[in-house]
């Protein structure tokens, strides 16, 4: 283990990058990016990092880079936030269904308009289906670690698929942490040379992003969807293997304070260490709440999720997104799709909360907690507004 | 192609769909597209090769023993650009035949 430094979030993301020797950086520079890829030009112009990096015209451009650079076997990386995703969203799909590995730092903000900077999960929300592995980070020392893995995996031979990283915008990415730094020592141990199963090189011909007539459409999306499900034990294995490096163990579903609990709250991203402060407080109480917290969105980790709810009487979802006119918010529809045939399933009631970067703190989860299980006839509320 | 693309099974398929045989585009029939047939009229042409360049499917090859142009109907699609293109009139465009 190196040092424990106090660091913006993004930029330790920065040094991470750095830190697995990224070949290539494409990103465009304007609200609403974070400092990650300003740090990484930082680095690459003073040549602290033998990188690439590509200042695109757009963030349509950015991850059109980040294909054709994956396609030739570079490692990849981006950053980009909410109205930066929806602008690359056509290549985002793209990426994954090529099965180009690549890292993206995505910043969680809310989807104009009204407009905003500020957190909630509607980005992500809108490329849910994507395709790619999409990993929720708590805090700084999560985010940094995740960088690491999200490579690992990403460029896996078995996997060969996008990952990205949910950072919530301004409560986790400008937010200053104390962060243990990896050594690069620790990192050639961790992460093995890129090496792609294709790439675009004279010697070997391939084409890549060819046609799909109707007769080859659906087995080409089968096979990805299955290599999306396939990741599960590489995730799984690499997350292992920097326990015993870092002493960290990450997990898709970590349970916190659940023993004998009848009500769970369920929750992503940085919401969790504030949800933890209020199981804190309602254990006091002598309430019965525990907390889930799901870390990896795709592949969904449905078996882990049937037994972390299993026994539980309620489950209050905490979803940062709307589905308009949807049969519920994501998460929610989710987590009642998964438990749906289990013979006994508990309720589970949907709070939306912290809708574009609206403060969530220990006392309005409490709050949710209690609304949800005073009215069980009512279970989708949009919590905390106003009339 | 090894396989027809209709008994190509999902785990079969290259990663993301990579095509490791170059110009296997060429196993695709696009002249069961056609319902229009162009019909080359050999003593009007005046051998300016427009027609050859502009097929977007490179269905029409020179014969030079004969010194003329020649449609490969397994490409023509019947798009009748080389009629439209030519100008001297020498590629009359018919309906395809039962």
């Amino acid at each position: 283990m190196d040092r424990k430094v106090g660091i913006e979030v993004s930029i330790a993301a920065a040094e991470a990058a750095a830190l697995c020797d990224v070949d290539v950086v494409a990103a465009y520079p304007i609200t609403p990016q974070t400092h990650v890829v300003e740090h990484l030009s930082e680095l690459v112009a003073s040549g602290e990092l033998g990188a690439e990096f590509v200042p695109v015209e757009s963030e349509h451009s950015a991850m059109s880079v980040c294909c054709g650079s994956a396609a030739t076997g570079a490692r990849t990386f981006t950053a980009t936030a909410s109205q930066g995703l929806a602008l690359m969203a056509e290549i985002v799909f793209i990426a994954s269904s090529m099965r180009l590995p690549m890292v993206m730092f995505l910043s969680n903000r809310a989807l104009s308009s009204p407009l905003s900077i500020w957190n909630d999960h509607s980005d992500v929300m809108m490329v849910r289906d994507c395709g790619w592995i999409q990993i929720f980070c708590e805090n700084g020392q999560d985010v940094y670690d995740s960088t690491f893995h999200a490579f690992r995996v990403s460029e896996d031979p078995e996997v060969s698929l996008p990952v990205m990283i949910n950072v919530d915008g301004f409560i986790l990415t400008h937010v200053v942490e104390p962060i243990e730094f990896w050594t690069k020592d620790m990192v050639r141990k961790y992460l093995p040379p890129f090496q792609p199963a294709y790439s675009l090189h004279p010697d070997k011909v391939v084409t890549m992003g060819a046609f799909g007539m109707p007769e080859i459409f659906t087995e080409q999306k089968r096979a990805h969807e299955q290599a999306l499900r396939d990741s599960m034990p590489i995730i799984l294995k690499a997350w292992d293997e920097l326990a015993q490096i870092t002493g960290r163990k990450y997990s898709p579903v970590e349970l916190y304070r659940t023993e004998g609990a009848d009500t769970l709250i369920l929750a992503m991203g940085s919401i969790c260490e504030t949800a933890s402060l209020a199981v804190d407080n309602m254990r006091e109480d002598g309430k019965k709440v525990g907390l889930v917290r799901l870390r990896l969105w795709r592949p969904f980790p449905v078996d882990e999720l049937r037994k972390a709810l299993a026994g539980a009487k309620d489950v209050v979802v905490l979803d940062r997104a709307v589905t308009p006119g949807g049969g519920n918010a994501p998460v929610t529809s989710e987590i009642r799709s998964v438990m749906y045939h289990e013979p006994e399933k508990p309720r589970i009631h949907c709070m939306i909360a912290g809708l574009g970067g609206r403060d969530v703190g220990p006392d309005d989860i409490s709050r949710m907690v209690e609304m949800a299980l005073i009215d069980k006839t009512f279970d989708y509320h949009m919590y905390g507004v106003r009339g | 192609m090894a396989k027809p693309i209709e008994e190509i099974t999902w785990q079969e398929i290259e990663l993301g769909g990579v095509i490791t045989e170059p110009g296997n585009a060429s196993c695709y029939h696009t002249g069961t597209w056609r319902s229009q047939r162009p019909r080359y009229i050999e003593e009007r042409c005046i051998r300016c090769w427009r027609c050859f360049v502009m097929c977007p499917d490179a269905a029409i090859h020179p014969d030079y023993d004969n010194n003329v142009f020649v449609w490969n109907y397994t490409y023509c699609k019947g798009c009748g650009i080389c009629s439209y293109e030519c100008p001297v009139d020498a590629i009359a465009v018919e309906e395809e035949g039962e």
